[in-house]
């Protein structure tokens, strides 16, 4: 997509990528500021099914043309699924970040975590 | 790297024309450059392979070296013969320190007899002039980077689109002369750095303006660094600060066509002694066999370490350039890489890694 979105029912993390928490299960991605950063984006190395991430720390990498740069978890959790579509299909970050482009599904280890992430408009606003 | 302030970037004739047309503009060598434009780095890659490009490259610089004891300077300096450039023509040369390590490397044209004219990468520019002016003697040695902005015009419809613009023939490939281009006399060299067709343009900065209008109105896309670095990286061109540094000689970066140790520049001796022993490691392209990028400065098990990675927007794998030891340098030869911790396999391929054929062959 090609202009910028903050989707309000989302969370954010201060290092671009967002959280859309269901109950103590998360779907997490990157958000339309991060992938414009990156431009388009031609590989994603997803991790394993089971590995437990940690809020603030990388958890997988994500690589344009040019660089490559770590995915930070916003939420702590073990890893329940995996988008392997972005395998074929890295580019799906880029076109739909929120959507078909979300990377992982975890289970939260501290659904208190949540209430560090900042909501649509106050991401907004840390991008101007 | 130290941190370095927008206020201290310089910026070319054509910066605004990047900032309207939307380009992502970052800092290199010292200059504010687009790195690429809306259209994207793979949009503006397969555009310069499937029809026209047109980039900036205004932050590279310009040596003019004039008068009765230029050719001498240049033979002294230059890693090639000076003395088969003819007026009217263009060569590729290293510039070496003593010891074989490699300052630069430089296209230089021979504008008139006794007066040439060498582009430098702007990162090595000022250090080029100083070394230029030390070993002067008799030779003239002018800074002529503010006098110039540079344009490079390349992919299979390049030459149309700017002759289209000029007074007379362009200058064959590895040729130069000096055209009127819509109004504007302009320098066209027929040198580039992306293995396609085309020309490079170093014009008045005054008139830079003008002519990317024109260029790009007859259906140039412009082209951003990023995408300078893959299609050069596709062809095996060297990248001064990766593939070639102070470190390393002319040999082990697979340059040695370009050195002619008989002319007796500096840095001959260690090159011909390089020459003679055979380097203990070797500069090689190789292909990623499944997914996965390399980079610059991943390691190579066995020894050796990736100078230049990317994916190729072309061929839609991982490729770059390594130096490798020289017993594991044949092509062929399966390379282990270390990418972040998760080793990934790779193989020796030949040089070019993109050829047009191939793509007509294989779709």
């Amino acid at each position: 997509m090609a202009e910028a979105t903050y989707p309000d029912d989302l969370l954010y993390h201060p290092e671009h990528d967002w959280a859309r928490v269901d109950d103590d299960t998360a779907t997490l991605g990157i958000t339309w500021y991060a992938q414009d950063l990156l431009g388009e984006v031609v590989f994603f190395d997803p991790p394993d099914v089971g590995t437990t991430i940690t809020a603030g720390e990388s958890y997988a990498e994500v690589e344009s043309v040019k660089a490559v740069s770590d995915v930070i978890a916003p939420l702590s959790g073990e890893i329940i699924e995996v988008n392997t579509a972005l395998g074929d299909n890295p580019e799906t970050i880029n076109d739909d970040p929120y959507g078909e482009g979300w990377m992982v599904r975890i289970r939260l280890s501290d659904v208190s975590e949540t209430e560090s992430l900042m909501d649509a408009a106050a991401y907004a606003a840390t991008l101007e | 790297m130290g941190a370095v302030s927008p206020g201290t970037l310089r910026r070319t004739p054509l910066f605004d024309r990047h900032e309207a047309a939307g380009a992502k503009l970052v800092p290199f060598a010292g200059w504010e450059m687009p790195v690429q434009y809306p259209a994207g780095i793979r949009a503006e890659h397969l555009a310069v392979r499937g029809a026209t490009g047109v980039f900036d490259v205004s932050h590279m610089g310009q040596i003019e070296t004039m008068g009765p004891g230029a050719r001498d300077l240049l033979q002294r300096l230059l890693s090639n013969d000076v003395d088969r450039l003819s007026v009217g023509g263009a060569q590729y040369a290293l510039l070496c320190h003593e010891g074989g390590g490699v300052l630069d490397d430089l296209f230089t044209y021979r504008l008139a007899p006794d007066h040439y004219l060498t582009v430098t990468n702007a990162a090595n520019h000022d250090k080029d002039l100083a070394w230029f002016r030390h070993h002067a003697q008799g030779a003239e040695v002018l800074d002529a980077h503010d006098r110039y902005a540079m344009l490079a015009v390349q992919g299979p419809g390049a030459r149309e689109i700017v002759q289209a613009m000029a007074d007379a023939p362009l200058p064959a490939r590895m040729n130069t002369a000096q055209r009127v281009l819509g109004g504007r006399s302009v320098l066209v060299c027929g040198t580039g750095y992306t293995g396609e067709d085309g020309v490079e343009l170093l014009a008045d900065p005054d008139h830079a303006g003008a002519l990317w209008d024109e260029i790009v109105h007859r259906g140039a896309a412009p082209t951003g660094l990023a995408a300078r670095d893959t299609l050069r990286l596709e062809v095996c061109f060297h990248l001064y600060g990766n593939d070639l540094t102070e470190e390393r000689g002319p040999i082990e970066a697979g340059l040695g066509w370009a050195c002619k140790e008989a002319t007796g520049f500096i840095g001959a001796e260690a090159v011909h002694a390089a020459r003679e022993a055979g380097p203990a490691q070797r500069l090689v392209p190789f292909r990623l066999t499944g997914p996965g990028i390399a980079r610059q400065g991943n390691r190579i098990e066995g020894g050796g370490e990736v100078t230049s990675g990317t994916l190729s927007p072309s061929l839609e794998v991982g490729i770059g350039m390594a130096y490798v030891p020289t017993q594991r340098a044949a092509v062929g030869t399966e390379l282990q890489i270390d990418v972040r911790g998760r080793v990934r396999s790779a193989v020796v391929a030949e040089k070019p890694l993109y050829r047009r054929e191939e793509q007509e062959t294989h779709g």
